[in-house]
């Protein structure tokens, strides 16, 4: 076998490159073809959709399923929320995030040890669903944003990784040499430390954000109001609707099928736009941030 | 230079003014992490001790004080459960075939990615396979149902117009597990590559440049330069997959819930939702809760154990 790769060091080179890209667009196809097909079908008309004619282009092409959107309040009350949630909630998570992570980045402050076993127990042991619930509910956040924006307001794996950013990444000389020159510990967080840790909170807030944005289960245990709904319950309710109604037909929520149909597609790419349009402009420091995490803390 | 400077700073020393000094060196830094602190005490915390109601018959008109102390009758009753060993099953299913199936696809994608020669090609394969991480649940579930729906699905279409029937993803159980392992690696496998991409990208090229001229071919790199590359990555977050075990994500599974296929899709998180949140059995929910959590800890404390007898350094 050897001897034969080295009889022909490079013969294998051509072919082992085109089943490498052949292989390569053909993952492409498979992660893009769904997305496609939502984008084509969001501008067909819904007959031919459901016709099956739209498979790759859109079909009687049209804007109706999105002007049908701009009239449904319930999505237009879930935007609001959630942008709402999304904004407050990594406001929140950043804030907690850095001011804890930061003085646990410094070497020389005492009691840092025991701090972190504390933190870090809680990755291998939580109370679970059942226990936090009940503490939600006589903290009295039961039916109102807060119970969306607090009870996760520090995520202890991003704290880790914050942490450890501040400690590998910030000379701690540059921290030495600002204390000497008399600047406080909120300015050198503030002035210096922040600045220079632009890419790992970018990505923070990219994680932070998308996670409130995607999230639906803590709203699903925690929301009745639907006036508190978050997008993804109130996407839910409209996209699963014809689910749920295979299962148990009633009469009456045909309508509500009908509408789904048409609108669904268009639901989807209003929904998930505001996502996808943000993380290209990240996604340069998604490297790092991977990579910290992975770092021992 | 690091440890003198910690030292100095670290101990508070005989006289008062050193003390005082010493305390408005370090009080910001209290204060800073104070809310950090307070956030872990009461919503981690807390919950913890509120397990106890697992040893209690709760009730939530009286309070974790007062509710009687029933020992380890709701043990008991778990065990004896009649779907328990349908729960320990499927969670461990879940659980399985996400380490045996999800775990390596990342690892074989890095692998095809680095050979793609053209970077802008390669590059824009990888920004296209990270947005699916983007994707909620939600929409990554109601899109196959649209796309495999049994009358209209246009998946679905095609296949019985190529004479092949249909595929009934949400009504037979049988179809749940592949499907749920599949959108994992769908929505997953471009993110999960990212670490090991990065790794290969710093491995020496000299390595490379050495095998070639010892006339070893593609696929020889691979095995004996690229992959020995990314071992201790690979080995790394195997362990931490392993003391994850039994979380399986609870939001797909829930989504992918329905009447019909419960038997196949029923874990220990869904059985907490439904006797906790919906039947209000706090104290049984609870225990069921308790349960997982324990595995879970003898697992991660067996793969960091598992991980030192292998020469590897243990994660944590």
């Amino acid at each position: 076998m050897s001897k034969q790769a080295t009889a022909k060091p490079v013969s294998d080179g051509r072919a082992f490159d085109i089943v490498v890209n052949v292989l390569a667009v053909l993952v492409i196809l498979v992660v893009l073809y769904p997305l496609i097909f939502v984008v084509s079908a969001s501008f067909s008309d819904p007959a031919k959709v459901l016709g099956g004619e739209v498979w790759l282009l859109p079909k009687g092409f049209t804007f109706e399923a999105y002007e049908n959107i701009l009239h449904n309040g319930k999505i237009w009350t879930g935007y609001r929320n959630t942008i709402f949630y999304a904004a407050a909630g990594t406001f929140i998570n950043m804030i907690m995030t850095v001011l804890a992570a930061y003085p646990l980045s410094r070497p020389d402050l005492p009691g840092r040890k025991f701090l972190m076993v504390l933190i870090t127990l809680t990755m291998f042991f939580s109370g679970g669903l059942i226990p936090t619930y009940m503490l939600v509910k006589n903290l009295g956040m039961v039916d109102t944003a807060w119970a969306l924006l607090v009870p996760g307001a520090i995520a202890t794996y991003n704290l880790i990784v914050m942490r450890t950013y501040f400690q590998n990444s910030i000379p701690w000389e540059l921290q030495e040499a600002a204390h000497m020159d008399g600047c406080s510990n909120w300015r050198l967080l503030w002035s210096i430390i922040l600045p220079l840790s632009k890419p790992i909170l970018a990505v923070m807030v990219l994680f932070y954000a998308v996670g409130h944005w995607n999230s639906f289960f803590n709203a699903l245990i925690y929301i009745r109001q639907e006036s508190l709904y978050p997008l993804q319950l109130v996407l839910r309710e409209i996209l699963m609707i014809s689910q749920s109604a295979a299962v148990d037909a009633t009469v009456g929520i045909e309508d509500k099928i009908l509408l789904a149909e048409s609108i669904k597609y268009a639901v989807i790419i209003v929904s998930s736009l505001p996502v996808l349009v943000m993380y290209p402009f990240v996604q340069r420091h998604f490297v790092k941030g991977v990579m910290i995490g992975s770092v021992k803390g | 230079m690091r440890n003198a400077l910690a030292a100095d700073r670290s101990y508070p020393t005989g006289t008062r003014k050193e003390r005082k000094l010493w305390k408005a060196a370090h009080l910001p830094f209290y204060l800073m992490i104070l809310p950090g602190f307070l956030y872990f005490i009461v919503f981690k915390y807390v919950p913890m001790f509120g397990l106890l109601i697992s040893f209690q018959r709760y009730d939530p008109f009286v309070g974790i004080l007062d509710s009687p102390w029933v020992g380890l009758d709701n043990f008991r009753r778990l065990f004896s459960e009649q779907d328990f060993p349908l729960l320990l099953k499927n969670t461990f299913t879940f659980a399985l075939l996400d380490i045996c199936l999800f775990f390596p696809a990342p690892i074989v994608l890095a692998l095809l990615l680095n050979e793609v020669r053209l970077k802008p090609f390669r590059n824009a394969v990888q920004t296209i396979l990270y947005a699916p991480h983007f994707i909620s649940w939600v929409v990554i579930v109601s899109l196959t149902m649209t796309l495999f729906n049994s009358q209209d699905g246009i998946v679905n279409q095609w296949l019985s117009s190529a004479g092949l029937g249909t595929i009934d993803l949400f009504t037979k159980p049988e179809w749940l597990k592949p499907m749920w392992l599949l959108q994992n690696i769908w929505q997953g496998v471009g993110w999960g590559s990212i670490l090991y991409l990065a790794t290969i990208a710093s491995i020496d090229p000299a390595l490379y440049e050495a095998a070639k001229s010892d006339g070893a071919g593609r696929f020889r790199q691979i095995w004996h330069i690229t992959l020995p590359g990314i071992r201790y990555v690979i080995v790394v977050l195997f362990i931490l997959r392993l003391g994850n075990f039994m979380e399986i994500g609870f939001e797909h599974i829930f989504l992918l819930q329905n009447p019909l296929n419960v038997e196949a899709s029923d874990v220990f998180d869904t059985f907490v939702y439904r006797t906790g949140i919906l039947q209000r059995d706090y104290s049984y929910s609870a225990v069921v809760g308790l349960f997982k959590s324990l595995v879970g800890l003898v697992l991660v404390l067996g793969a960091n154990k598992l991980a030192r007898k292998f020469g590897e350094e243990g994660v944590y």
